[in-house]
């Protein structure tokens, strides 16, 4: 009796996972979704998504594998709370994200003045996409690079640096291929994270075609001008690259194992 | 010639040693947790004195606010588990140490290709660690640490991995490479069976000290 009730729960909770899913398969024919995915504020859509994801991406790995390496080895004061302010955003709603990016960055913001004298405008631009996305992308790919550095013995670069070879090259030739992994499968989930990012975008960058306005804000705007067709489109590129990005991090996490 | 004179707080008592290696073997034994691995890392850099001095060759390594460190000491190392990079070839983790010196790639895998024929296990070259024996890990290590022609050589406890059967085979090849070596060479041991197979200098440290 108990087996069966379990075996229910799990089957409606799986059930209800999947069939909203699948229903935005079953929404459009094939031809349809064709057309409509080649179509001008689908493609503008996709581009904005694929330019802005690959420009933060590069951010989180630029400045988020030297504090990921700071914080998996460091020795420094304040560790534990830079270990905490890390995972601040994946719990920070993304509106309130958006808003304090705002905040800091926007005509009025805290860095205002300094951007003014440098002719920099921020909000409502595609940069300002990019840094949303850092924001709230940036932790998962620290946390997993911090996990992975963490997790690696250190006898690999203690014998990397009695052969002579220095930091730097140790870290590129012994450290980064033995936690590839790690580092490559928190890569994956902050770039999906970034790339479904919507409520920070929408607050700090605004929904400008073209301009500022990714897939997930195309099926929101979709949904509003009732051109639900779009959004479905939109949203079943999405959640193909969802299922892609949950297939190739469990491989990884295997790897890593 | 290594001249060590230093002092390091470990838990629970203190490295204090004094004592000097010259060219040739030099046993370094004692009991487990004696501070012996210390006493070698120091040599090699990873780990930094409280005090005193570290001179290799008259060059002076650690004294004061100087410490050289383990890339700029050309003191070589074979670890316990010998920490063979398990995402390189067999004539790559050789080479690891010319490719670092900046020798050209072909004379990096000539020269590692030599020694790994020098050690009878030159079919091995493109082989990933994983797929070794622990005799043939031995080897590799020993192998990676002097391809680059060394000042020094540490070795902690390299016979201490293998299985009985292996053991006695490998120490006898590793005392044959090592005779043809004209670098201080610092072997770790706590195996009275090493101690009477290398008829070699000895230095005994227990809790820190030395003595007899």
């Amino acid at each position: 009796m108990l087996r069966l009730l379990i075996a229910l729960a799990s089957a409606l909770l799986l059930a209800f996972i999947v069939v909203p899913l699948a229903a935005l398969y079953l929404h459009l024919d094939p031809r349809r979704f064709l057309a409509l995915i080649v179509s001008p504020p689908a493609l503008d859509a996709l581009r904005i998504s694929l330019v802005t994801t690959a420009a933060s991406l590069l951010l989180t790995l630029l400045f988020g594998t030297p504090l990921a390496y700071a914080l998996a080895r460091g020795k420094f004061p304040g560790r534990t709370l830079a270990d905490a302010v890390v995972d601040l955003p994946i719990v920070v709603p993304p509106a309130v994200a958006g808003l304090a990016l705002l905040f800091v960055f926007g005509t009025t913001g805290l860095f205002a003045p300094a951007l003014a004298v440098l002719h920099v405008r921020l909000a409502f631009t595609t940069a300002a996409v990019v840094l949303a996305q850092l924001f709230v992308g940036a932790p998962f790919y620290i946390r997993s690079a911090r996990a992975g550095f963490g997790a690696l013995e250190r006898v690999y670069e203690d014998a990397a640096a009695t052969l002579g070879s220095g930091p730097l090259r140790t870290f590129f030739l012994v450290t980064v291929p033995l936690t590839l992994p790690a580092l490559a499968g928190g890569a994956v989930l902050a770039w999906a994270r970034a790339l479904g990012e919507f409520g920070a975008t929408i607050m700090f960058a605004g929904n400008l075609a073209g301009v500022t306005q990714t897939m997930p804000l195309a099926v929101y705007l979709g949904l509003s001008d009732g051109d639900l067709d779009l959004a479905a489109a939109l949203a079943i590129v999405l959640v193909s690259v969802a299922l892609i990005v949950v297939v190739a991090s469990r491989l990884l996490e295997r790897r890593a194992a | 010639m290594i001249e060590l004179a230093i002092r390091k707080q470990l838990r629970t008592f203190e490295l204090d040693v004094d004592v000097t290696f010259e060219r040739g073997v030099t046993l370094l034994t004692g009991p487990s947790g004696a501070g012996k691995t210390t006493l070698l890392r120091t040599i090699a850099g990873l780990v930094r004195p409280d005090a005193g001095r570290v001179v290799l060759d008259g060059r002076v390594l650690d004294e004061g606010r100087t410490h050289v460190a383990p890339y700029r000491r050309e003191v070589a190392y074979v670890f316990q588990d010998y920490a063979l990079f398990p995402h390189l070839s067999v004539l790559d983790n050789v080479a690891f140490g010319l490719a670092a010196r900046g020798v050209a790639r072909s004379a990096q895998h000539g020269t590692a290709g030599a020694w790994l024929e020098r050690l009878g296990i030159g079919a091995l070259a493109r082989a990933r660690p994983h797929a070794l024996s622990g005799g043939e890990r031995q080897r590799v290590a020993l192998a990676r640490a002097l391809a680059w022609t060394p000042r020094a050589l540490m070795l902690d406890e390299p016979f201490a991995a293998l299985d009985p059967t292996t053991r006695a085979r490998v120490r006898a090849e590793v005392r044959e490479t090592l005779a043809t070596l004209d670098v201080p060479v610092v072997l770790v041991t706590h195996d009275a069976q090493d101690t009477a197979a290398f008829d070699a200098p000895q230095v005994h440290l227990e809790r820190g000290r030395t003595g007899p």
